[in-house]
């Protein structure tokens, strides 16, 4: 029992700043892109390269929470690519289902 | 470095396939998240290209952004629809509303990254507090969020004049305030569907994240992961939590900007 009971307080470590400094960053260039997505969404016209660049700055924000906030970075190598290379499947789900819905707009109108 | 290490020792008897080895350098618990994770990004992903395979499947709206009116002809523009504010009724407030809680999700992710790290450092007091952030932010979004529905449900104050096919199957013509599954005053009923569907199937993930959120604060408080000898169970509840900022950014950008 005396040797569980001295297992119970666990040594604190010092706070790093540098590291905190670095989650705070990150969620200052997230909150700027979605601030520049905003300025966008209102000055720019709509249509291809407006909806272009809003899919590129999105993949930007996940690319930062995936890699700065959930630590992907980090894991093991095989771990990363098991869980970024089945995403590939996902380009034809998007070519497939857009070119679907382009053929509903033919027929229909 | 990793070759040579043996992190946990396999020992001779029972061999690498006898148990009790990492694969991947990474705990059980935090590889089956990643997992689950990965098909819960199929999912959210099946969701989004639907929405985009049938909006595209719909003429846009042509006219000017002052003529908007809402109509089951042609695809709404989001931000025309999504413009109402809390306790400033009437006013046009485009997106702003969706921006504050798009902040309040980021910002909650923020402090949870801040709860791993003092969980590294095995800083209760300091996991305590950011988990009580996180909580809190987790908490304030779902209000937003209930708000936001219970505002497209009833709807704007003038209404739309729609021809549509009713539940008894009969072709009527009415003003229609609001929304719901059959018709809504904003555009296609497959609009009103797919918002319901897809930010209800994530507000769904965040209780799920806040009832997870609330136990990992209570059990950090009470001291079982400091007497357990490690915090790991909150990078695993923090990795489902940025799973949903992840997802949100997404929504974010394919419900309401584009």
């Amino acid at each position: 029992m005396a040797a569980q009971e001295n297992k119970t307080s666990l040594e604190v470590i010092p706070r790093d700043n540098a590291k905190i400094m670095k989650i705070w960053k990150t969620a200052g260039i997230l909150l700027a892109i979605t601030a520049v997505e905003f300025l966008m969404a209102f000055t720019m016209d709509r249509g291809l390269l407006l909806y272009f660049l809003f899919i590129v700055l999105t993949i930007w924000k996940a690319k930062y929470i995936m890699m700065e906030f959930m630590h992907l970075g980090e894991e093991a190598k095989p771990l990363f690519y098991s869980i970024i290379v089945p995403l590939i499947f996902l380009v034809w789900l998007v070519i497939a289902l857009m070119r679907e819905g382009t053929d509903i707009f033919m027929l229909r109108w | 470095m990793s070759t040579t290490a043996t992190a946990i020792g396999v020992s001779s008897k029972r061999g690498i396939w006898g148990g009790g080895n990492e694969p991947l350098k990474a705990s059980y618990g935090k590889l089956m998240m990643w997992f689950f994770l990965l098909s819960d990004i199929f999912t959210f992903a099946a969701f989004l290209i639907t929405y985009a395979a049938i909006r595209v499947s719909y003429p846009a709206y042509s006219g000017t952004m002052d003529a908007f009116q809402g109509s089951n002809e042609y695809w709404p523009i989001p931000e025309l629809v999504f413009d109402a504010f809390p306790f400033f009724h009437g006013v046009h407030m485009p997106l702003v509303f969706v921006g504050l809680m798009t902040f309040i999700l980021i910002m909650s992710s923020v402090t949870m990254v801040l709860a791993v790290e003092a969980g590294h450092r095995n800083d209760k007091d300091d996991v305590v507090k950011w988990m009580l952030w996180t909580l809190l932010g987790g908490i304030t979004f779902l209000s937003c969020q209930a708000w936001e529905w219970s505002h497209f449900i009833h709807g704007s104050d003038n209404g739309a004049v729609l021809t549509y096919v009713n539940s008894l199957n009969q072709v009527v013509t009415e003003t229609i305030y609001g929304a719901n599954l059959v018709v809504n005053e904003y555009g296609p009923a497959a609009f009103a569907q797919l918002f319901f569907f897809i930010t209800g199937f994530h507000g769904f993930h965040v209780t799920i994240g806040v009832v997870l959120l609330f136990l990992a604060f209570y059990q950090a408080a009470v001291g079982v992961y400091e007497r357990r000898g490690h915090y790991e169970m909150i990078e695993k509840i923090g990795l489902y939590w940025h799973f949903v900022d992840l997802v949100w950014v997404f929504v974010f950008t394919f419900f309401y900007l584009i």
